[in-house]
């Protein structure tokens, strides 16, 4: 119908369109040529990214500063760490997060108010940085691996995204048939409610995972001990304090250390690289919850 | 807001509803348990733990051991002459942010809802919400390569037009720049996404409507879209605006240098700095108490503003 109205168009809409054409290719240029510089920066020649040379295309193609972080080890601690703390804290807060958001879902559970308002008020007020340190210190959570895995496990703000979907997307009558059924609310939840909630399920693993795998705060303020670093303190120590991969490294002669300022830079967009890649990878399985895990989340809860 | 308590049930049994209604979900319980226990620790004893910006707080003493002080740590704040500047950088920072990254996904959505490639829209969206899953380590530190004075991309660019090197992460004039539009690179596509999604949402008659009627592109986006997309702005711009306080601090510490100091430390760096590095835990907890609490006055008050305003507050 539309169409057989609107086939002539006017100037004003031809303006329009080329106006439209032309900043959402304005949008897309600028989001996506920093990373794209990034991408081919980190395979070009050290010599002529540090010259400026690199800007449309990978020149003279070298991997030296990939070889470099990949003997590195730590990079590979971190980054083993990362995937520790990540998996542990994601599968453990998800499920969480999960739980809670479904018994406070269900209307028939007595004392759900006050677990919602608990949950509700750590939103708008929180202890702040130095009393929870000081918890943190007294539980003697301090320097130890668990307290990467259990900070930011149960966000308020995730529980009543997955609530708001299991109040609007799973049927009383399901409830009751199960009930009828002698089925209880355990297995209800693990084999009815879940099978049923995949979306809700990925939605809140992605806020959570995101969150573990980029976080660097809660490893600046609650661990001294390298070997428990995860990636983001390794990288905040290449990438911002500008420390090169050399730095300690006894059996290394003066040449050596030359040639590692030489491709510091290299390194510096290959770790980029490398610390993206897991997220990268996942990104295309996951974009389509994009914008279900947004509008859930914009419901009032 | 009061709630109403739901009508007594009719007095059949002894046991009261509500019991039997507990015993039967008692698993449920089970549920919520390991949030409580979260909550309990992560949450709730540190709220306990604030009243040590009341104490002189020293750890061999602990907090209950610690003898009250009242406001003087308080007022040491108030009085210090770093307060003013804190407080002026940190709302800077966080108001810039709001009026520039508040727009742009407003003008992205609209214009991927005219754009008249779908496999273009696609790639666009794709791309464009990349920058949103990088940690803040990793943007800080493509800042520091792209515009770093000597080897940096943008510096290299501005000296090839004949123009001099200009020190983008040293310049404490530029910092609040170089934070908020950084924000708003990484940001924007993400922040998109509900705005594209409340205009898909618009009824395809009214738009067919207007056409017959000889309105052009633009003065539809004005007269239809927009309109329909207004209780979502205004709810986004209330959320947004209860963050004023909260600014990005884990970015702001890692974009912090000797240089930029006059303009770049904000209220919560300062905490982590004289409390975490310093060890004054009670003037840092007064610090961070009163950041708290400013905040949770404004977030009240936006509220209430918004409720009268469009006659629906957040809760």
């Amino acid at each position: 119908m539309a169409h057989s109205f609107g086939v002539r168009k006017t100037r004003g809409d031809q303006i329009f369109d080329a106006a439209v054409g032309i900043l959402s290719f304005l949008f897309l240029i600028v989001a996506a040529y920093p990373l794209y510089l990034v991408v081919i920066a980190s395979i070009s020649d050290p010599a002529a990214v540090s010259q400026g040379k690199v800007l449309y295309m990978p020149v003279g193609f070298s991997l030296r500063g990939y070889s470099y972080i990949f003997q590195n080890k730590d990079i590979w601690t971190g980054y083993a760490n990362t995937i520790l703390y990540t998996v542990c804290g994601t599968a453990g807060g998800t499920m969480v997060t999960l739980l809670a958001a479904y018994a406070s879902s269900r209307t028939d559970l007595p004392g759900r108010g006050i677990f919602i308002r608990l949950a509700l008020f750590t939103m708008f007020f929180n202890g702040g940085m130095i009393p929870t340190y000081l918890v943190m210190k007294s539980l003697n959570l301090t320097n130890t691996r668990l307290i990467l895995i259990l900070m930011g496990m149960f966000i308020c703000y995730n529980m009543i995204i997955a609530r708001t979907f299991f109040a609007t997307n799973i049927p009383k009558e399901l409830l009751e048939a199960a009930f009828i059924d002698g089925c209880g609310n355990i297995r209800f939840f693990f084999s009815i409610v879940m099978p049923l909630s995949k979306a809700i399920v990925a939605v809140i693993a992605l806020y959570i995972g995101i969150q573990y795998w980029n976080g660097y705060f809660t490893a600046l303020i609650y661990v001294t001990k390298r070997e428990y670093f995860p990636l983001q303190l390794i990288l905040r120590e290449i990438l911002v304090l500008g420390q090169t991969l050399a730095q300690g490294g006894e059996g290394m002669d003066v040449e050596a250390i030359v040639e590692m300022q030489k491709i510091s830079e290299a390194i510096k967009y290959g770790v980029i690289i490398v610390s993206m890649l897991p997220v990268m990878m996942v990104y295309p399985f996951i974009q389509k919850y994009f914008v279900q895990g947004v509008m859930i989340g914009s419901v009032k809860g | 807001m009061e709630k109403s308590r739901p009508a007594a049930s009719p007095r059949v049994r002894k046991t009261p509803h509500w019991v039997k209604l507990a015993v039967r979900n008692r698993a449920l319980y089970l549920f919520l348990l390991p949030a409580v226990l979260y909550m309990a620790i992560f949450n709730y004893a540190p709220m306990f733990g604030i009243q040590i910006a009341f104490r002189d707080f020293t750890p061999a003493r602990g907090v209950w051991g610690s003898p009250w002080v009242g406001l003087e740590y308080f007022e040491k704040f108030f009085t210090s002459y770093s307060f003013w500047t804190l407080l002026k950088n940190t709302l800077t920072l966080s108001i810039y942010q709001l009026l520039v990254c508040f727009p742009f996904p407003i003008v992205l959505a609209l214009i991927l809802n005219y754009c008249p490639s779908l496999k273009f829209k696609k790639i666009t969206q794709t791309i464009t919400y990349i920058p949103h899953f990088l940690s803040v380590v990793v943007l800080v530190g493509m800042l520091f390569i792209f515009f770093s004075p000597g080897t940096g991309i943008v510096n290299n660019v501005i000296r090839s037009l004949g123009g001099n090197t200009v020190d983008f992460l040293g310049n404490p004039d530029l910092f609040p720049h170089m934070f908020v539009w950084s924000a708003a690179w990484q940001n924007t596509g993400w922040a998109s996404i509900i705005y594209v999604s409340a205009l898909s949402g618009v009824s395809q008659e009214i738009h067919e409507a207007a056409i017959v009627d000889g309105a052009g592109k633009l003065q539809r986006i004005w007269n239809i879209d927009i309109p329909a997309i207004l209780p979502t702005i205004i709810t986004l711009l209330i959320l947004n605006s209860g963050q004023i306080m909260s600014v990005g601090y884990e970015k702001v510490y890692l974009m912090q240098s000797a240089g930029n100091l006059s303009t770049s430390e904000i209220i919560s760096t300062h905490v982590y700095k004289i409390g975490i590095q310093g060890a004054q835990y009670s003037y840092a907890a007064a610090i961070g108490l009163f950041n708290n609490i400013v905040n949770m006055v404004i977030i009240f008050a936006v509220n209430k503003l918004s409720d009268k305003l469009t006659g629906a507050g957040l809760w």
